[in-house]
């Protein structure tokens, strides 16, 4: 059994914004990451960040890490960072299971808990969409930017959401043809400034649209798009044929909860937020004592507000566990100052609208 | 309509733009940001503090053009690559644009390329003048090139070379 005070499960923005308040805070802190290196999806993330200075905003996600781990630095010993290692369960007394490497089982006994698992990308039924070649734009944007692989030559993105344009445009930048960009809505999701950026660089983007089937005997090699009416029902007649060898599928995002659920949070389905999300109280905490939650996990939005609730999570959390900050109100108050500025707009109303279901008051 | 194409209406350009007699004058910002999102590194990268947000970040940008030096630091710092220059100082005939370009192989000086509306459709040829690259701008270069002065407002972009 190995003990820490905060045990933050998810070394993404949230997971690392949280381990820095709660180290400054002055609690010990221990991260477990999945992966082999922190950073969560900043890693790939080859575009200047939106948002302002505070969230790092024109910086570039791969850069935002080794800015956050410089912050981390100095606590030394305080800290300890798990890689390759996935958390399993918690437990109704309060342990922690982790899963090292693939065969080593280690147990934590934390006096406070984090957790910032993120998301994962939904995905999309039609015909023929388990053929190779049909990917999560995400994982794209992993082949492409983390490992340098060029996924193939001509691309279908479905979605235009902000993942949808983003990922087309560091396709282009990789050499790579985008023939076309999709969504079943009838505007563009993501952000305006992204789809003109694509736009005048070639691709078309059509909106009620959507993908029915995909084309090809063993691998990928084409696609058939149909127009929706606003009932998001295809029009017949109105079939065309896409050439291409890669589709990538980009429809949203969803919370990936499965930790609290089975730790019996209680958790509630809130359009606004992506899914199934746990209902937790303004300071961050679920319906489980000394479980907070920061980040996608409790509901999809950009990682510049990811980064400000893995602060906000950090300060509670450390004073749950018997860490109040310095100036502890004064620093909710200016992070919660910086939420509202980043949700004072209308994607953010659509947020602050599922957070209002969501919330207690108390 | 730019919600449902990405492509911004010429009455949206046109009142984002500087005045002719401005552009005249010399190097101006164009910021072809029309959305209210959470969004403002412009504002803070201006030395001249000529683009205002203000507080609600949601806001979108207002270019002093009388204050704007024409120097292109916020064309590296937007996320959205939304804003260009506009330079009609140099002669009567041509424009001189200076876009971010993030795309290799970088132009060359006095290569001549495809110069592209805000749809994508080739609309006429253009001299690469300048190309810039320092490191402050964080791998966002800034192409400037010139074209006939009848694009002003219809050229936005150079066609990227595809190998």
């Amino acid at each position: 059994m190995r003990e820490t005070e905060v045990l933050i499960i998810g070394g993404g923005p949230a997971g690392l914004c949280a381990a820095v308040s709660a180290l400054e805070s002055g609690a010990s802190v221990t991260i477990l990451e999945r992966n082999r290196r922190l950073g969560g999806q900043l890693v790939k993330q080859t575009h200047m960040f939106f948002g302002s200075k505070e969230q790092y905003a024109s910086f570039r996600g791969i850069d935002i890490p080794a800015i956050l781990l410089e912050k981390l630095e100095k606590y030394g010993d305080k800290l300890r960072v798990e890689t390759d290692c996935t958390a399993l369960g918690i437990y109704e007394d309060g342990v922690v299971t982790a899963l090292f490497g693939e065969e080593r089982y280690v147990k934590y006994l934390p006096k406070a808990i984090v957790v910032a698992t993120g998301a994962s990308e939904k995905a999309l039924a039609f015909e023929n969409n388990d053929l190779p070649g049909i990917y999560g734009a995400g994982a794209v944007q992993t082949l492409m930017n983390v490992y340098g692989v060029k996924p193939g030559n001509k691309v279908l993105m479905v979605g235009a959401g902000n993942i949808g344009l983003i990922v087309s445009y560091q396709l282009m930048q990789a050499g790579v043809e985008v023939v076309a960009v999709l969504d079943a809505a009838p505007k563009i999701g993501g952000y305006c400034v992204h789809a003109s950026k694509i736009r005048r660089a070639g691709v078309p983007i059509l909106v009620s649209h959507t993908v029915t089937r995909a084309l090809g005997d063993k691998t990928l090699e084409g696609a058939i798009v149909c127009e929706m009416d606003e009932k998001f029902n295809v029009i017949e007649g109105t079939e065309k044929r896409y050439d291409c060898d890669v589709m990538c599928i980009s429809v949203g995002l969803t919370p990936l909860t499965e930790l609290l659920g089975m730790a019996g949070c209680e958790m509630k389905y809130v359009p606004e937020l992506s899914g199934i999300v746990p209902a937790r109280n303004k300071a961050y905490m679920t319906s489980r004592d000394g479980i907070f939650v920061a980040g996608d996990v409790s509901g999809i939005e950009e990682a510049s507000a990811a980064m400000v609730e893995g602060y906000l999570a950090g300060l509670h959390c450390a004073a749950y566990a018997g860490y109040k900050s310095e100036n502890f109100a004064q620093k909710v108050e200016d992070l919660e100052g910086q939420l509202a500025k980043l949700r004072g707009g209308p994607s953010g109303a659509h947020i602050l609208r599922g957070i209002q279901k969501n919330v207690k008051e108390d | 309509m730019l919600i449902k194409t990405g492509v911004p209406t010429e009455e949206q350009v046109k009142e984002v733009f500087p005045p002719i007699e401005r552009i005249n004058k010399g190097r101006v910002a164009v910021a072809e940001c029309f959305q209210r999102i959470p969004c403002n590194p412009c504002e803070y990268s201006c030395v001249k503090k000529a683009i205002c947000v203000g507080e609600d970040i949601n806001n979108t940008p207002n270019v002093d053009f009388e204050k704007c030096s024409g120097c292109g630091v916020c064309l590296t710092k937007c996320p959205g690559l939304a804003i260009m220059l506009v330079d009609g100082s140099k002669s009567a005939e041509s424009v001189e644009f200076s876009v971010p370009y993030e795309f290799m192989p970088l132009p060359t000086v006095g290569e001549e390329i495809s110069v592209v509306n805000r749809s994508g459709e080739v609309i006429t040829r253009g001299v690469v003048s300048e190309v810039l690259n320092a490191k402050s701008f964080d791998r966002t270069p800034i192409v400037r090139f010139v074209v006939a002065r009848e694009f002003l407002y219809a050229a936005r972009y150079l066609k990227r070379e595809v190998k």
